[in-house]
């Protein structure tokens, strides 16, 4: 049982959804993704999502291959990573769920990226290019060392393939509120609510929606279509890229952001009753 | 998925999930042309009337004298395009038609596979967009201008290296946000399953007719198959047909660039490590901590970090050897090819010449070896020239 069981009951508890931020480990560099971390802590998130930079980010659209981009430049690795994971679970205890591609879980050892992740304080991993036919390895390292393994779940995922992922999927399924790349869109996609319907039936787990929500009227929306929570990276990031020259400017800005969508997860009173 | 699409441990679809329908699909969609008469009868009439196959099998006397032995020349640089690309994209865009797809999205390098996606989206009246890194739009220019000629959008990429690993990216950006009325026309026997397979399957007829053709002419096999390599499909194309027979030598050529020492080169099968991008396990140019590096090559069609996972098993079994060319090799035998033979090969197919060049001890007098020319090199006349003319 790793720290996202306890997510939702204690968010229900207060009568909201879930907000959960996303940021790119090491943009602009790994000192100032710390102190980012604090910042969505103090905006009052509930879990963090973290990515390590990767070289060829195929699901990601152009403000997180920028971030990814910054975050190499400065000589951001998996190893200092996790150290830098070390150091933001020195000052909370929210979930922290990782984002990477496969390549770097591969070349790092699969167990030993396990190993690590469980010894920092990860709660889970998402692997963004592993679909379920191939976590076999994956699913050993990540039981082994209690670590939940998280996987996509996609309004054109037919219910064979939503029976496979909801076979192996643990702590929450990360729901994609559009079929595309990652990015800041100007609305959210028209079948979301169908979509958590079918996921609601397919899955026993947390129901977290990401991809394009990136406005608290985004995150009222994906509320009152039936989701858990809202994972937002984009809008977040582009904080980051646009006080580049400005630490303070950019970790008031990242927090002022985080804050408006965190109070855009209160449920209405109807919903708001522990189900 | 039907099958794994493995290769020995190599292959595998790793893609994100929306992706994966459209491959199923994709996946169903191939293994019912594979069994469809209709299907294969029009792949059939239009690889011959409409692309001129078969190609020649040109002995050539320049190369059968230096290396003292039978040299064929397989001649895809005469098929329609220009390269054996246009194999594959035909096969690619009667597969789209059979599912409804009226968009074509493709990668090029050299820009040979967007001309021959472009060239068959005219011809079955579908839209092409083709995704080309920014720094081969300016050294293939003659090829964007075919694309557009065709009717083509061609989008340059400025990500990355701005090269072919760049444009592939992009298009799995482009098909992730438009799956849904998207055909995306893989260029080469890499990515996720099912294009591997399906790569190999249109490209088989290449290795097809040279086996038909040697057994005609000497009653035997060929003693060894070259081919460049880039992702690897022109090279698989010219194996698959061969893989059981052991007595056939395939040897593929990887770019050597400025030499596999230097860094600066595209040697995958000769210095790749196992690891995943775009979309299958393989050999992959990468560091330490699994960031992919940037592959080199004066040719834009083979400079990609990645392989195809099928050369990567085949590598592994020892069933295919892999060699490379640098630059410099390439460009001689390049222009050598022109001045012996009056044939101007592709920059890529430049290298399976320059590795036949080094094997003058290897062959008897009675040993047959065909080189997979797979394309002209029209297209790369004017960087040819200047690297040429800097070399003086
Ligand atoms: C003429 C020619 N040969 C070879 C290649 C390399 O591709 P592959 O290894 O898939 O045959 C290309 C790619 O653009 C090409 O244009």
């Amino acid at each position: 049982m790793s720290r996202f069981s306890d997510l939702i009951p204690t968010v229900r508890a207060q009568g909201r959804g879930a907000f959960v931020p996303f940021v790119v480990l090491g943009d602009p560099d790994l000192a100032t993704s710390v102190a980012l971390a604090r910042a969505l802590c103090e905006a009052g998130s509930d879990a963090l999502e973290l990515g390590f930079p990767f070289s060829d980010p195929p699901a990601d659209g152009p403000v997180i291959q920028a971030a990814d981009v910054r975050a190499l430049q400065a000589g951001t690795t998996p190893p200092a990573c996790f150290e830098a994971i070390e150091s933001i679970r020195g000052f909370t205890q929210v979930p922290i769920s990782l984002l990477v591609y496969y390549n770097l879980v591969l070349r790092f050892g699969i167990d030993a990226f396990y190993a690590r992740a469980a010894e920092v304080g990860v709660d889970a991993v998402l692997i963004a290019d592993l679909p379920p036919e191939h976590a076999g390895e994956i699913l050993t390292a990540a039981e082994a060392h209690g670590v939940d393994p998280v996987f996509l779940a996609s309004e054109l995922s037919t219910p064979v393939r939503l029976r496979r992922i909801a076979e192996v999927c643990r702590g929450y399924v990360y729901c994609l509120a559009r079929v595309g790349v990652t990015g800041t869109r100007n609305d959210l996609g028209a079948a979301v609510g169908e979509s958590l319907a079918r996921f609601r039936e397919a899955f026993d787990l947390p129901l977290l929606l990401g991809f394009g929500i990136s406005s608290p009227a985004h995150v009222r929306a994906a509320l009152a279509s039936g989701a858990d929570g809202v994972i937002v990276g984009s809008a977040i990031v582009r904080q980051i890229e646009a006080h580049l020259q400005d630490p303070d400017a950019m970790r008031r800005a990242v927090h002022d952001t985080a804050r408006a969508l965190r109070e855009a997860t209160s449920l209405p009173p109807t919903q708001s009753e522990p189900c | 998925m039907i099958h794994d699409g493995r290769f020995g441990r190599f292959g595998g679809f790793y893609v994100a999930e929306p992706l994966l329908p459209a491959l199923e699909a994709l996946e169903q969609a191939w293994l019912d042309a594979r069994e469809d008469s209709d299907f294969q009868a029009t792949f059939r009439a239009l690889l011959s009337d409409y692309a001129g196959r078969p190609t020649p099998l040109y002995r050539s006397p320049a190369l059968s004298e230096t290396l003292g032995c039978t040299v064929y020349l397989k001649r895809e640089d005469l098929l329609h395009g220009g390269a054996h690309k246009t194999n594959n994209t035909l096969g690619q865009g009667l597969l789209a038609r059979k599912m409804g797809c009226r968009r074509l999205i493709a990668e090029t390098g050299a820009g040979q596979h967007g001309v021959a996606t472009a060239m068959v989206g005219a011809l079955l009246g579908l839209e092409v967009r083709v995704f080309m890194g920014a720094l081969d739009v300016a050294r293939q220019a003659p090829n964007v201008q075919r694309m557009q000629l065709f009717g083509a959008e061609v989008v340059p990429v400025e990500a990355g290296a701005r090269s072919l690993k760049d444009a592939i990216n992009e298009a799995m950006r482009y098909w992730t946000e438009h799956i849904r009325d998207t055909f995306y026309v893989f260029g080469t026997a890499a990515g996720p399953h099912p294009y591997p397979s399906i790569v190999r399957d249109f490209q088989r007829v290449i290795g097809e007719e040279i086996r038909r053709e040697v057994l005609a002419r000497h009653g035997r096999l060929p003693t060894a198959v070259l081919a460049c390599v880039g992702g690897g499909s022109n090279a698989i194309g010219a194996f698959a047909p061969f893989l059981d027979d052991a007595e056939v030598a395939l040897i593929g050529v990887e770019p050597g660039g400025e030499g596999l020492d230097s860094g600066k080169h595209g040697a995958t099968l000769s210095r790749g490590e196992l690891g995943c991008v775009h979309g299958s396990l393989s050999l992959l140019l990468q560091d330490s901590h699994g960031q992919v590096q940037e592959a080199h090559s004066i040719s834009a069609g083979l400079d990609y970090p990645g392989v195809g996972p099928e050369h990567a098993h085949l590598r592994q079994t020892g069933r295919a050897i892999y060699d490379s060319a640098t630059d410099d090799e390439a460009l001689r035998a390049f222009a050598w090819l022109c001045r012996s033979e009056g044939i101007l090969p592709a920059l890529e197919s430049s290298h399976a010449v320059a590795a036949a060049l080094r094997l003058t001890e290897r062959f008897d007098s009675d040993d047959v070896v065909v080189i997979n020319l797979s394309g002209r090199g029209d297209k790369d006349l004017a960087h040819a020239m200047s690297a040429l003319e800097a070399r003086r």
